[in-house]
C-alpha cells in the first residue's frame, strides 16, 4: 500500500514546529505502525534528511513508550492497544494519516513526536510506591488479600504510564494515570501505611505539573491501551476527600 | 481552617464544589417543576397563593439566597476550572477525533451551561424581577405566565433551553456522583439510569407546561 503521512516536525523544544507531508511507498499490511515509520525514516536517511524522532522501546505493548496521536486518537483508531500493536492493515491504500505528539503543557515536545513525560515520574516519586525494608523475601501467601481486591488492584496496576489518557482528555488531565496507581495501592494491605499521605502528595504533584481537572467525559478509559476503568478515578476522589478530611497532616 | 480552603482550592476540591452545587441545583429543579404543575389548574388561585407564600415566607427568603449562591458558585467555579483546563493544553491538535471516545455534550458542558444561563437571565427577567424585585407587574403571576407562554417564540425558546438543560443534566447528574467518588458496582448502574430518567423527564415536564398553555389550552 502507498500512504501519505502528515507528521509533526519540530527541531527541538524551543523551535516552532509544523506539519510535514511524506509519501510512504510499498507498505506491507503486516507491518506495525512503528515499522512503517522505520521504513519512512530509512527513506529520509537515504535522502540525507533528518529522520523523524519518535519514542518506542519494547514494541510489544507493555512498556508504554510509543506515544503517537494518530488520526485524532491516541495510539490510533483501535482501542485497547498501543501504537506498536497497531498494524497497517487497519488502514487502506491511498490513506492520509495525520500523526502528532501528545499535546499537554505538562508534556513539552522534545523533538518531533517525542514528548517529555517526566511529569509522570515526578508524580510517582511523590508517593506512588510502598516503603518496605529490604531483606529476606516474604512468603507470597503470608498476607491474605481477597480475590476481588487482588483482581481490582491488578487491573489498576496494568497502567503502563504511556500518557494516552492525558493526550485524549480534552482537559489534558492525568486523573486516570494517578488514579490507577492510587487505587492499586489503596486496595492492597501493603499500601495502607502511606495511604492518606500518598493520595495527598500524588494529587498535589499532579496539579503542580499543570494537568487539567477531570470532567468525567470518559475519553481516557476508552483510549487507555490497558482499558483502565473510570472506577479508579472515583476511588481516587474518594481517597482524596477522605484523606483531606481525616489525615492529621494539617 | 487553612487546610480546608487549601483542599478546596485544588482541582479535586473545585470539582467537589461543582458537584455539590450541581446536585443542589438539581434538587431545586424538582421543586420548581412541582410548583409549575399548579399552572395546569385552569383556576390560577392555587398558583398565585403558592407564589405569594414563596414571596413572603421567611424560610423561603433565606433559601432563595442559598439558591442564588448555589448558581453563582457553580458558574464561577465552572469558569475557573475551564480556564485552568484550557491552560493545560495550550497547543491543540491539528486533527482531532474526540467523538470516537466521548459524547459531544460531555465535552461541552460549558457551552450547554452558558446557554442555560442565558435562558435563566431571560426567565428571571420575565417573572422574578417584575413580581419580586421591582413590583412593576400589573397582573397576577398566573395571568402573566399564561400571557407570556401564549407567545409562540418565547415558548419555543423555553423548549429549546429545556433541551439543552436535558443534555447538561444527562452528563451532570451521573458526573456529580463520579466526582464525589460515589461509584459502586451495586449502585452506579441505578444512579446512571436515574440520571438519564431525571434529565429527560424533568426538562420535558418543564417544557410541556408552556407548550400546553401555548398550543392546547
Amino acid at each position: 500500500m502507498n500512504l501519505t503521512v502528515k507528521v509533526w516536525r519540530q527541531k527541538n523544544s524551543k523551535s516552532e514546529g509544523k506539519m510535514v507531508s511524506y509519501n510512504v511507498k510499498d507498505v506491507s499490511p503486516d507491518m506495525s505502525f512503528l515499522e512503517m515509520f522505520d521504513v519512512l525514516n530509512e527513506d529520509l536517511i537515504s535522502k540525507g534528511d533528518e529522520p523523524i524522532a519518535f519514542d518506542h522501546d519494547c514494541r510489544e505493548g507493555i512498556c508504554g513508550m510509543c506515544s503517537m496521536y494518530i488520526n485524532g486518537r491516541a495510539h490510533g483508531p483501535k482501542t485497547g492497544i498501543t501504537t506498536c500493536q497497531l498494524h497497517m492493515r487497519s488502514f487502506k491504500d491511498g490513506d492520509t494519516i495525520v500523526v502528532e505528539p501528545w499535546r499537554a503543557s505538562a508534556f513539552p515536545v522534545v523533538k518531533d513526536l517525542v514528548v517529555d513525560r517526566g511529569a509522570f515520574d515526578r508524580i510517582i516519586n511523590a508517593g506512588g510506591f510502598v516503603s518496605v525494608n529490604t531483606g529476606g523475601v516474604p512468603d507470597a501467601n503470608a498476607i491474605p488479600i481477597s480475590k476481588i481486591d487482588a483482581d481490582a488492584a491488578f487491573d489498576a496496576a496494568t497502567c503502563i504510564g504511556c500518557g494516552a489518557c492525558v493526550a485524549s482528555c480534552k482537559n489534558a488531565s492525568a486523573s486516570l494515570f494517578v488514579a490507577a496507581k492510587i487505587t492499586q495501592l489503596a486496595l492492597l494491605p501493603q499500601g495502607q501505611v502511606e495511604r492518606a499521605a500518598r493520595v495527598e502528595k500524588m494529587v498535589a504533584q499532579m496539579e503542580a505539573e499543570g494537568f487539567g481537572a477531570c470532567t468525567n467525559t470518559g475519553a481516557c478509559s476508552v483510549e487507555c491501551p490497558k482499558e483502565i476503568s473510570q472506577d479508579t478515578i472515583a476511588t481516587m476522589n474518594r481517597e482524596y476527600y477522605a484523606a483531606k478530611a481525616s489525615s492529621k497532616n494539617v | 481552617m487553612g487546610w480546608l480552603s487549601k483542599a478546596l482550592s485544588g482541582n479535586l476540591g473545585q470539582k467537589l464544589i461543582m458537584s455539590l452545587t450541581g446536585l443542589f441545583l438539581i434538587s431545586f429543579l424538582l421543586e420548581h417543576l412541582l410548583s409549575n404543575l399548579l399552572l395546569l389548574k385552569s383556576d390560577g388561585a392555587d398558583f398565585n397563593a403558592y407564589a405569594e407564600f414563596m414571596k413572603t415566607n421567611p424560610v423561603i427568603q433565606a433559601a432563595e439566597y442559598v439558591l442564588f449562591g448555589g448558581f453563582i458558585v457553580h458558574i464561577i467555579y465552572a469558569a475557573i476550572i475551564t480556564a485552568k483546563n484550557k491552560k493545560a493544553r495550550p497547543h491543540g491538535y491539528a486533527y482531532n477525533n474526540p467523538s470516537a471516545n466521548s459524547s459531544w455534550f460531555s465535552r461541552n458542558m460549558g457551552l450547554s451551561g452558558s446557554m442555560v444561563l442565558i435562558f435563566l437571565i431571560v426567565h428571571l427577567k420575565s417573572f422574578f424581577v417584575p413580581h419580586k424585585i421591582t413590583h412593576s407587574a400589573t397582573m397576577t403571576i398566573y395571568d402573566d405566565a399564561i400571557i407570556t407562554f401564549g407567545n409562540v417564540p418565547y415558548t419555543l425558546f423555553y423548549v429549546a433551553a429545556m433541551c439543552l438543560l436535558a443534555f447538561h443534566l444527562n452528563h451532570g447528574f451521573q458526573s456529580a456522583f463520579q466526582t464525589l467518588g460515589l461509584r459502586h458496582p451495586k449502585y452506579t448502574p441505578f444512579i446512571k439510569k436515574l440520571g438519564t430518567a431525571f434529565s429527560i423527564l424533568v426538562p420535558a415536564g418543564f417544557a410541556a407546561i408552556p407548550l400546553y398553555i401555548c398550543f392546547i389550552r
